[in-house]
């Protein structure tokens, strides 16, 4: 069904018992020309485009759970992309220009909300790095803007300005970016490919990978063996243990990160804010909770949860950028796993197993790429090259020295 | 999670600073060998990355200043051992 005003007001007149599910919960076939391993917001991003753009319709995504139950319904919801190095930009941007046309293009309301991602700066050495990030920023197309103290007063007046020890001097505004309701691009998505004929099998996790002679047969799974020309594996927080099963240890660790809602409130925050002397970020969700992070807990982990002493450390940020939010109350808080890779960027690449594509490492920043991820990945698994926009993102940087390393914090995952 | 510091006790993990897996071991780079790139990129970039237990170094920087072997399960953040990485056999 095609989502409109007339569907709308016919469902409403019939008391709205008309909607039918919005895709198909497929049984597993015996054979596929691709299996996509990971049903989260990138493996279902890529079997939509793979459809889309491709006419690769005979394609599942297999997902161990359940639909949005995994990272895509665990980050804090920021799209953006105000990146510096030019193997990242054009990725990132790729994926804001699909965010703006997103809705429009699979029928589905997502809420995109270009309400502005502000960086802000507290010194003069941050300020000229900002000031070269926009830069890099403009000379690829991105839209970004350097506010001083006075242009930040006027848009977040509520801010502590005149804290004695991280003073705000101004920011770095990306105006085009902002937020997007997390469960509806993976609903959207899934219905959007689901309509298009691919299978998205829940409750199936693969167990093991059937390789001959160098090159991908099938997989195994929870629900028996699956044949396939293609397989391509989309389960960043997972990655290391899925390419195991394919004999393949990665130059990654996963971690834990943690988000934070309160109760809701009066609108307060209209865009989303970071605090360049902490690691702290906020904003306010339509529901009026307030939406916020920080660092992530720094150790090993598969746990989906962390421990109190970055609660301690993210609200301590919050209260110090913005006291108010010491009047607001936690509502809950959740865990989501990363893939925290060695240079801090993703890989999307093919792998020494032919057939057998990657797409992992995204460490915190996964959601903003959904669309870029799916549309890239998708042209490589359907041409078997890279996408003019993620050349480098290869998974042998690591071996031959080309990081992209956005933080310049080296080899060290914990750090990213 | 509370690290039981040999030296110091059962202490907050706020007081550690963590370094990661503790199994890769630098090579020698002082003997010439074709693969030592090879076992470099090894050392500095792949990882494990077990689903379950890991030996990990914690360093102990507001309590004893010692390194740490600890041995944790990943998937639950039960904390089974910790021990002084000085008394670890060298590589």
């Amino acid at each position: 069904m095609r989502y409109s005003l007339t569907s709308l007001l016919v469902n409403a007149l019939a008391g709205h018992r008309g909607w039918k599910p919005q895709w198909r919960d497929a049984e597993p076939r015996d054979e596929y020309d691709v299996v996509i391993v990971g049903g989260g917001g990138h493996g279902l991003a890529t079997a939509y485009y793979l459809a889309r753009e491709y006419g690769i319709t005979d394609v599942a995504v297999l997902e161990k759970a359940w639909i949005g139950g995994g990272n895509v319904g665990r980050n804090t919801t920021i799209v953006r992309s105000n990146y510096l190095l030019p193997g990242n930009i054009p990725l990132y941007e790729l994926s804001m220009k699909l965010w703006e046309g997103l809705e429009r293009d699979f029928n589905y309301n997502a809420m995109v909300s270009q309400r502005g991602v502000l960086n802000l700066y507290h010194s003069d050495g941050q300020r000229d790095a900002y000031a070269r990030r926009g830069n890099a920023m403009r000379i690829h197309g991105v839209d970004a803007e350097l506010l001083d103290h006075d242009g930040v007063r006027r848009l977040y007046p509520f801010l502590n300005f005149d804290s004695a020890r991280f003073p705000i001097q101004g920011g770095l505004l990306q105006r085009r970016g902002g937020t997007v309701r997390h469960d509806a691009v993976a609903w959207g998505y899934a219905r959007g490919a689901s309509d298009r004929g691919v299978d998205i099998v829940q409750n199936c996790e693969v167990t093991g990978f059937a390789i001959t002679d160098g090159r991908v047969t099938g997989v195994q799974t929870s629900r028996g063996s699956i044949r396939a020309n293609k397989v391509a594996i989309a389960v960043a927080g997972s990655s290391s243990r899925v390419a195991a099963m394919a004999g393949m240890r990665l130059p990654i660790e996963s971690h834990v990160i943690q988000a934070f809602v309160s109760e809701g409130l009066k609108p307060i925050i209209p865009g989303v804010i970071t605090f360049g002397a902490g690691h702290f970020y906020i904003s306010q969700s339509d529901k009026g909770g307030l939406v916020f992070g920080g660092d992530i807990d720094g150790y090993n982990s598969y746990a989906q949860r962390g421990n109190l002493p970055v609660v301690e450390d993210v609200c301590e940020g919050g209260m110090a950028l913005m006291p108010a939010i010491g009047r607001a109350r936690i509502l809950r808080n959740w865990g989501g796993l990363l893939d925290m890779s060695m240079d801090g960027s993703p890989i999307i690449d093919r792998t020494p197993t032919q057939g057998l594509y990657l797409n992992a490492g995204w460490c915190y920043g996964g959601f903003k790429a959904t669309p870029g991820s799916g549309f890239v990945f998708a042209h490589l698994i359907a041409r078997d090259a890279p996408h003019p926009a993620a050349t480098h993102l290869r998974l042998d940087r690591f071996r031959t020295g080309h990081l992209i390393d956005e933080k310049g914090q080296g080899a060290q995952p914990n750090l990213h | 999670m509370r690290i039981p510091c040999p030296f110091c006790g059962p202490r907050d993990a706020a007081e550690f600073s963590y370094l990661g897996d503790a199994a890769p071991k630098r090579p020698d780079t002082a003997i010439a060998s074709a693969d030592i790139e090879a076992a470099l990129y090894d050392y500095v970039y792949l990882r494990d990355n077990p689903a379950g237990l890991l030996r990990e170094y914690w360093y102990h920087g507001s309590g004893c200043h010692g390194w740490l072997v600890v041995e944790r399960d990943t998937r639950t953040h039960r904390i089974i051992a910790a021990s002084m990485a000085q008394a670890e056999p060298s590589p």
